[in-house]
């Protein structure tokens, strides 16, 4: 079944058909409700990377995608289905708000390091719950996480509102600002030490951009992830899980071990996150930072095949749907932020689950051309010939 | 607390599991048939959402209930065809149909009436009105029967009548007709059904039609009987407690009638007492919210005996290998 399709159209041809197939299906929506798709297109286009104010915002929000896509990928890879990233992230922005709250940090590199703990050590105990559960009690994994979302957001409800509050921060719920020595140095400070200017403008500008230092954290995520899955033996052991469960118990893999390590660091990936929206961005912990990232992880995911390089690309897409999204909500009021929502689900529904529907008629397309190939005598192995045309066969 | 506070509280437990009772019949028929159904929530918020919709424009709450199942139906096709047809991954299509609805649902109420996602609010027969059972008021003075039969069993919506009247229908289909004898099978072992003849697609979609009806009653009912119309995720993961209620009831009719009850009886209990003094600690608001998700978590983990789920859910049936 694999081989009917080149590699280049399973990883990249497939995906794109795809996301032209849910971009076409967006396009009906914005034309149901009456405004014009094309325009919305190149308003959100503009919006997204005609300047350099809009790349600094769809990188900043491609870098949330990066981390929750790749949690939700290590999981995939053992065959779980890690819904909870909203909840793992929000805990993250807990542990950030505690490593960075309480302790004066001297300087940024070590407030980071402390952060970077926190998040992934919050973010990975709250997905070690349903993750234990999944191994011994054999809970569904999909339903407990998602129940964990719901469980995080009134507990940080709790928090903000009677713990962690400042008093006087003007009627929202939100902890105080961290020490100024922890900010991460943003896109702004390089434009600053490269000596360039930038213009102030309405809705996005350069200078106040949140694009991070964390960016450079989710490439080395990135990379480490990669590292992990292809170089490493827990790697090799989280996809064999994920391959087959009887062949992986038949060769020794304990499966709640896999279970534990995969979605504790799908968890751990999902909190890093914080480090951008918290620290990075709100540099004090709100209501709710994760701005539903741990849901566009798991479209990030499927679209980039599991595959870091695929995952980046994918969240540098929904970077680009984000920022432009809010652009296009400036310049046309009726097309609201949640449009961004649907395209997202038809992303994953057309990658996720109608796969089939464009990778079967690919494959008997790519079969009917390589057919007259083998025409030569003496490589006429065609199973479905005649009986007496197998007598070539060496 | 007397008997009072006793029955206004299973009074509000009853209304409150109705949308979970119509929800977890839904789910108990689509998994009976093999067909893992995670995309209830979203069934529910977009028939919630078009039953408003309707019914605010044409007044009349009946039309507005159709529409409702007309927008479940919708969706509940489209998980068909992703997991009969198409044989992909079942969670996969759910979870996309759970956001595709609570972004639908926002984008099309914001462009149709612009109030930030909610729909008008609803008025007169653009609701479902209570109903009194007979004789509710003649025999309310009789000591004990008297208040439970006019305040506990009177005075609800239709839906709530329609909703207990389909758990003996759904066990009289399941087990007592051929169809139901059918559908449990497909669940269990398609290719014996399909080596008997009968259609096992034909059997799954029949199975997930029957879920889309279900679940737009359950939306219709949350948005025109419990609330007087739409607002921006109002069914706040109850698709996922009637899973959970579902798993609890281990796939069976009168038992999805219990779990469902004591979820709504948890949320009543949540609803009632915002605050309640534990040995001198307050426990918040907050945990009383957040209660029947901790509870679903619980019963999910088990510690309320074995649950095991027909066989085949969750597969696509391949017809040969």
């Amino acid at each position: 079944m694999n081989d009917a399709l080149p590699k280049w159209a399973d990883i990249a041809l497939i995906p794109l058909l795809n996301l032209t197939l849910a971009l076409i299906v967006s396009g009906l929506v914005v034309l149901f409700i009456g405004e014009d798709p094309f325009e919305v297109l190149s308003l959100l286009v503009e919006g997204a990377v005609g300047s350099a104010d809009g790349w600094s915002y769809t990188l900043y929000y491609a870098t949330n995608f990066i981390f929750t896509g790749l949690g939700v990928a290590v999981a995939f890879h053992a065959r779980l289905f890690n819904i909870g990233g909203e909840g793992q992230a929000m805990l993250g922005g807990l542990g950030v708000a505690l490593a960075l709250l309480y302790v004066p940090w001297p300087h940024w590199s070590l407030a980071l390091l402390a952060a970077v703990a926190g998040a992934a050590l919050f973010g990975a105990a709250w997905a070690a719950i349903p993750a234990w559960l999944q191994a011994r009690r054999g809970s569904h994994i999909v339903i407990t996480t998602i129940m964990f979302n719901f469980i995080a957001s009134a507990l940080m409800v709790y928090l903000l509102s009677r713990v962690l509050l400042v008093p006087g921060a003007g009627g929202s719920p939100e902890t105080a600002r961290f020490a100024a020595e922890a900010n991460l140095p943003g896109i702004g400070d390089l434009y600053a030490l490269l000596g360039w200017g930038c213009v102030e403008r309405p809705i996005a500008s350069v200078c106040r951009a949140p694009l991070n230092i964390a960016f450079l954290l989710a490439l080395l995520a990135s990379v480490g992830v990669w590292a992990l899955l292809w170089r490493t033996r827990l790697g090799y052991e989280i996809r064999a899980f994920g391959h087959s469960e009887p062949a992986a118990l038949y060769a020794g893999i304990s499966p709640t071990r896999i279970i534990m390590m995969a979605m504790l660091i799908s968890g751990g990936l999902c909190g890093l996150m914080a480090i951008n929206a918290v620290m990075g961005e709100a540099e004090r912990l709100v209501i709710d930072p994760v701005q539903g990232a741990g849901f566009v992880g798991i479209a990030v995911a499927l679209m980039g095949r599991s595959h870091p390089i695929g995952i980046c690309l994918a969240a540098l897409l929904f970077g680009m749907l984000y920022q432009g999204g809010g652009y296009v909500e400036f310049d046309i009021p009726a097309i609201s932020r949640e449009m961004i929502l649907v395209i997202q689900a038809l992303v994953i529904l057309f990658t996720g689950a109608l796969d089939n529907m464009v990778r079967v008629p690919m494959e008997a397309l790519f079969l009917t051309r390589r057919r007259p190939e083998p025409a030569l005598p003496l490589t006429a192995t065609r199973s479905d010939g005649d009986p007496k045309d197998r007598q070539v066969e060496p | 607390m007397d008997l009072l506070d006793v029955i206004q509280i299973l009074d509000s437990t009853l209304r409150l599991a109705t949308p979970l009772l119509f929800a977890c019949l839904a789910g108990l028929f689509s998994e009976r048939a093999g067909i893992v159904d995670i995309g209830l929530e979203g069934k529910m918020l977009a028939s919630a959402f078009l039953s408003a919709a309707a019914a605010s424009y044409t007044g009349n709450v009946w039309l507005g209930c159709l529409a409702g199942i007309g927008a479940s139906l919708l969706l509940a096709a489209i998980h068909g065809v992703a997991s009969i047809t198409f044989r992909g991954n079942q969670l996969i299509s759910g979870v996309a149909i759970n956001f595709l609805a609570s972004g639908l649902t926002v984008v099309v109420g914001e462009a149709w009436f612009g109030l930030g996602g909610r729909t008008p609010q609803l008025m007169g027969a653009g609701r479902f009105q209570e109903i009194d059972l007979p004789f509710a008021q003649e025999i309310r003075d009789v000591p004990l029967l008297g208040p439970i039969y006019a305040d506990l069993l009177s005075g609800h919506s239709a839906l709530v009548y329609i909703g207990l009247l389909c758990v003996p229908l759904t066990w009289w289909i399941l087990y007592r007709t051929r169809f139901g004898l059918r559908l449990r099978a497909v669940g269990e072992n398609p290719a014996a059904v399909d080596t008997a003849g009968v259609s096992v697609a034909g059997l799954r979609y029949a199975a997930v039609m029957i879920c889309g009806v279900l679940t737009g009653l359950a939306g219709a009912y949350l948005a025109t009987a419990l609330s007087a119309g739409f607002v921006k995720e109002m069914s706040a993961g109850r698709g996922f407690i009637a899973l959970a209620a579902l798993i609890f009831a281990k796939w069976r009719p009168w038992y999805a009638l219990g779990a469902t009850l004591l979820f709504g009886l948890l949320e009543a209990l949540g609803n009632r007492f915002q605050t309640i003094q534990v040995f001198d600690v307050t426990v918040p608001t907050q945990f009383m919210q957040a209660l029947p998700y901790i509870l679903t978590v619980v019963i999910l983990a088990g510690f309320v005996g074995r649950a095991i789920p027909p066989r085949a859910g969750g597969e696509p049936y391949v017809k040969e290998r």
